[in-house]
């Protein structure tokens, strides 16, 4: 039952009801003639603070707002993939068709298709007993995305009383009968789930497996782990949005789930234009296909953006409980926290630090903590996992704030972004010393499956960039003039470890991706000219004759080789390496042997 | 229901002044945002809006401040209506205060209709990316961080600097190669001293554009809280003329650090609580609800490019102003004042200007296959030498390897040649992108690390030289 309240306050995007008897903590109300909706976000005895979702221009202190009983859901099943839905979860399609290029509030279009048809296939028989997160059909919602229909996770003890066989059904048609100790129960397609709940699974599993990149970076010194949680902190500009970009292209996931929170338009009409063109890198098929967009600019109100991250969590969840491994992007979670502060502000909270309200900790950690890798519902045994991975815009970009802070602390990964490298064009700007991956260590056992001696590897070409940062320290202190060849030569291969290895741009046709084992090739062959270069300045070769090297530049466009040819290249400079070294040997020891 | 409101009548219901706003008794029927004429004790007419209403106050900006407004005399009539500018293409060559009302003395405009000046968020999906390179002539801008078509880029600059001399460059040389029209241009200035208006105006006129200019003009002495409609007036005409007249506009607001102290102001009257030094913690929703209308939308066939000009308190990028601004806008270009006390004009500092839209608006077809990657080369090549030339200066040259010193010897041909030009010089795209690579060529080759083999071969100096002397004697 619907009840009604009266509007007696409205500011901004806060408004003020009384009346509201029976309203219940996140309910979702309709207010004013314009029908504007929002989200009560804190209730006194009868007296209702509500958060609007839409522009508040207009209202009135006496107008009526109605209860619709109902928390803010989410609409689930096929008809999600590829689909640009707004924070909570209107098509911006379909309101593009309904009312222009501008966002008009009081237009709550479907957030599925409730016309299109889907093939359904049965899964289950009549009999079956079922429970929450069973399959009871599948429909192929994209060339990519195979859809379990699951069984809404209220459902615990249930037998299928009747289930249509395979069949053309919309979103909403009967598909089966399932009777609980409650009663009868329908089940569709779709079903809806209140986003602010996590969806239930059966357990949380380590995080051993990776995610992969193709950003060598990452992959080589900071990995994630699928399940895992990463944060990427950063001043504007220096590379946030193009990292997850490019993630939501390249890293192996099976479903994406990308987030604008409080960003720009032209940035979410750049993905919407590129991602149908861009192609699967396993299969081919259109990006597009398994992507989903969550497009909350900062222009559009700020209670939406709110909502936003746990709209796509809660499809995040869904797909995982499929048993995929999904990638979801939030940019930025500081809009977010942003919009949190404003509403707080407006409801007269005790503001913590800068303005932020005390509880912005607890809420970074509940939308972090839906991350993971789970066994899922159901009586089926299914792995699935989500992976988050948050920007953070802080002020000045400076990291000491609550945001960035607050984040660090439960998130697992940290890549840290760098104005004085992104202001040379060094992309992606990850600072290698103060970024962190707390995997590394679970994920160690299945790097060495790649190479034996990747550790090793990742350790010696750290120590390196190290050396060389206090070689530097030294050199502007006492000149640069007491540097012998030997610490010139760490000069050296530090600069080609940044330029030939680290460097990578995002928008290089061939270096965009890197898989692992040319990650690791390169990687190695950067080191072995550096053992090479350290045993010639050993035996009396100078540093002049090692730079003037040809191989120096095999080494320098390895990263426009493809992937595909690459294992060719790696023998080739390992050759060229081994010769062109002895070759050397052998001129300063003038021709004789050693 | 009778909604008092409504019936035009005025009301003497003031219950306080602070600051400028107005608290006054509720009557039935206000709504949030609307639009109330003040009228003061001199029966003198200002424009507030309701920016809080509750049963029993009303809270009013009133644009033209609060001076002279009094709580026994002074009466409000609510109009139902949020604020709109009349628009019409006779806006075109006219002049207006910055809270909408004509300053040139001409005659009054006959719109063709009325808009709300808050204009509704662009759905992003109805956006079109903006992809067509504006040459401006300006080598550092144009090959490092080139504007296109419906970008927002501010100029980010400090007291003194010569934003208003680049501006005016900008305007006057900007096109889009292969276009005959020209752009539109309105024109914002929030803050600004008479001299600064009138520069803008002489020069306008000098260009022989005035006719196509529309500007906003809210001067030092003007009322502060009237910076807060002055930008949202000059966007809206410039929506206008691009989506409904199909026009190129460009949008030049100036100063933002003006219209962000109003907004503290407002802020500070309200008792809210502060975010970052003082300005409220909106202020990124406040200023991304400017800055995000600029851009293209499918199907129409105008634009509205932006760009906002700001002054960085004390020159610091960190300050809040600079810094939502660039969280914001689609890069920014950053004068430096070490430059420009070297003389150098433009003083430009390419390392930290960013344009990110750079990548869609140029390459084959739009400027030159090797654009993108001269540009990055050119930018590690520039970070490297500014390097090097502080270590040379602790240090000595001594302590330079023959590379680096090339390095010093680019840097320094760099800053002259390059990023230096004259205020009336147009240089082709062409001309700045061979420019770059001469001066590259200082360098040897093996330091091209971004640049693919290729392009190398097609472009560097060296080889062009030796295909034209090939084909001379083929
Ligand atoms: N990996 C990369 N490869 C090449 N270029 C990059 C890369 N990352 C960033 N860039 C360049 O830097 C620009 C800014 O990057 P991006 O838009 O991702 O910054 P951001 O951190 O999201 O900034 P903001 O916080 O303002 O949104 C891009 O437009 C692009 O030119
Ligand atoms: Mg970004």
């Amino acid at each position: 039952m619907s009840k009604a309240g009266t509007i007696f306050r409205v500011a901004g995007p806060f408004l003020l009801a009384k009346g509201m008897i029976g309203s219940r903590m996140y309910e979702l109300v309709t207010t004013g003639e314009a029908g504007v909706i929002g989200e009560i976000i804190r209730l006194e005895g009868e007296t209702a603070a509500i958060q609007a979702y839409e522009e508040t221009a207009g209202i009135k202190p006496g107008e009526k707002v109605v209860g619709t009983g109902k928390p803010l859901s989410v609409e689930l099943g096929p008809g999600l993939m590829g689909q640009i839905y707004d924070g909570i979860q209107r098509p911006l399609t379909s309101l593009e068709k309904l009312v222009g290029s501008r966002i008009q509030r009081g237009v709550i279009p479907p957030a599925l298709d409730q016309k299109k048809k889907w093939h359904f296939q049965p899964a289950a028989k009549k009999g079956a007993k079922i429970i929450g997160g069973d399959t009871i059909g599948i429909v192929q919602e994209t060339s990519l995305v195979k859809h379990s229909i699951l069984v809404p996770p209220r459902i615990n003890n249930g037998t299928v009383e009747r289930i249509i066989s395979e069949n053309e059904v919309t979103v909403t048609d009967p598909l089966a009968e399932i009777r609980t100790e409650g009663g009868l129960e329908e089940l569709h397609l779709m079903h809806t789930w209140p986003v602010r709940r996590p969806r239930p699974y059966k357990s949380m599993l380590p995080t051993d497996v990776p995610l992969l990149t193709g950003q060598r970076i990452i992959d080589a010194f900071f990995p994630l782990a699928k399940g895992g949680t990463a944060t990427i902190p950063g001043g504007f500009g220096t590379g946030k949005t193009v990292m997850l970009q490019t993630l939501a292209q390249w890293a192996d996931a099976d479903i994406v789930i990308l987030v604008g929170c409080g960003e720009r338009g032209n940035e979410m009409a750049d993905v919407v234009e590129k991602l149908p063109r861009l192609k699967d890198f396993r299969s081919g098929q259109p990006l597009m296909n398994r992507t989903i967009i969550i497009a909350n600019t900062s222009d559009m109100p700020i209670a939406a953006r709110e909502a936003s991250i746990y709209t796509a969590i809660s499809l995040a969840e869904y797909y995982r409980d499929m048993g995929y491994n999904v990638a979801l992007m939030a940019d930025s979670t500081s809009r977010w926290a942003e919009a949190l502060r404003e509403i707080s502000g407006r409801l007269e909270e005790m503001p913590g630090e800068e303005g932020y309200p005390a509880y912005l900790p607890s809420r970074l950690a509940d939308f972090y903590s839906r991350a993971g890798r789970v066994k899922t519902l159901g009586s089926e045994e299914r792995i699935g996992s989500i992976t988050a991975i948050g920007a953070v815009s802080p002020a000045g970009g400076d990291f000491s704030e609550p945001v960035t802070g607050g984040t660090l602390r439960i998130t697992k990964v940290f890549w840290a972004l760098d104005f004085a490298l992104a202001h040379r064009r060094h992309f992606p700007a990850i600072n290698w010393f103060m970024s962190y991956s707390e995997y590394m260590h679970t994920l160690e056992m299945w790097y060495e499956t790649i190479g034996s001696n990747w550790v090793k590897l990742r350790e010696e070409a750290m120590s390196l960039l190290k050396e060389e940062e206090e070689l530097r320290e030294i050199a502007s202190l006492m000149g640069a003039e007491i540097l012998g060849d030997k610490q010139r030569c760490v000069f050296e291969v530090a600069k080609m470890l940044k330029e030939y290895f680290l460097l990578q741009s995002a928008l290089h046709p061939i270096d965009m991706n890197c898989p692992l084992k040319k990650t690791y090739q390169m990687l190695h062959l950067i080191l072995k000219f550096y053992d090479k270069a350290r045993q010639a300045l050993e035996s009396g070769v100078t540093l002049a004759e090692i730079l003037s090297l040809n191989v120096k530049e095999d080494l320098a466009r390895m990263k426009i080789i493809r992937p595909e040819e690459f294992d060719e290249t790696n023998s080739k400079i390992n050759r060229s390496l081994d010769e062109q070294f002895d070759q050397l040997a052998k001129q300063s020891t003038g021709g004789k042997p050693a | 229901m009778t909604q008092l409101s409504q019936s035009g009548r005025r009301f003497f219901t003031v219950r306080e002044i602070s600051g400028p706003l107005l608290l006054v008794e509720t009557v039935s029927g206000v709504g949030f945002g609307e639009l109330v004429e003040v009228l003061t004790p001199n029966n003198e007419e200002r424009t507030g809006q309701v920016i809080d209403v509750s049963e029993t106050v009303t809270i009013i900006q009133v644009f033209e401040g609060t001076s002279d407004l009094d709580v026994k005399k002074t009466s409000v009539r609510f109009t139902g209506e949020t604020i709109k500018l009349p628009v019409s293409m006779d806006m075109l060559g006219r002049i207006f205060k910055g809270g909408g009302k004509l300053a040139d003395g001409g005659p009054e405009i006959i719109p063709e209709d009325y808009w709300d000046i808050h204009g509704a968020p662009i759905n992003p999906y109805s956006r079109a990316h903006p992809t067509e390179f504006i040459q401006t002539g300006i080598s550092v801008i144009d090959c490092m961080n080139p504007l296109v078509r419906g970008q927002k880029l501010p100029l980010f600059s400090g007291t003194g600097l010569p934003h208003k001399l680049l501006a005016s460059q900008i305007v006057k040389q900007a096109e889009v190669k292969g276009e005959q029209e020209a752009f539109t241009i309105v024109f914002a200035a929030m803050g600004v001293t008479a001299d600064e208006a009138r520069f803008f105006k002489e020069d306008f006129t000098k260009m022989g554009v005035l006719s196509r200019v529309v500007m906003f003009v809210n001067l030092a002495e003007d009322p502060a809280i009237e910076r807060i409609i002055t930008p949202r007036m000059a966007l809206t005409a410039a929506e206008y003329l691009a989506f409904e007249q199909d026009m190129q506009v460009l949008a030049i607001l100036i100063d933002m650090t003006n219209y962000c102290e109003a907004l503290r102001e407002i802020s500070a009257a309200r008792v809210e609580i502060p975010g970052r030094r003082g300005y409220p913690g909106y202020m990124y929703t406040d200023l991304a609800s400017i800055y995000e209308r600029a851009g293209r939308i499918h199907g129409k066939k105008g634009t509205v490019t932006q760009m906002p000009i700001l002054t960085m308190p004390d020159d610091d990028i960190t300050h809040p102003i600079p810094d939502l601004t660039g969280y914001i806008t689609e890069g920014q270009i950053i004068l430096d004042r070490g430059m420009y006390k070297r003389g150098l004009y433009p003083p430009i500092d390419p390392l930290p200007s960013l344009s990110r839209l750079m990548d869609k608006g140029i390459g084959t077809g739009k400027t030159r296959e090797d654009h993108k990657q001269l540009s990055d080369q050119l930018y590690y090549a520039y970070a490297e030498g500014k390097l090097l030339r502080e270590t040379a200066l602790v240090s000595g040259e001594a302590a330079l390897t023959s590379v680096d010193k090339l390095y010093l010897q680019f840097i320094d041909r760099f800053e002259a040649e390059f990023i230096s030009q004259n205020v009336d010089e147009d240089r082709d795209i062409e001309e700045t992108l061979d420019l770059g690579w001469e001066l590259l060529s200082i360098l040897p080759e093996s330091e091209f690390a971004r640049i693919d083999p290729d392009i190398i071969k097609k472009y560097h100096p060296q080889y062009r030289q030796r295909s034209l002397d090939n084909s001379h004697v083929s």
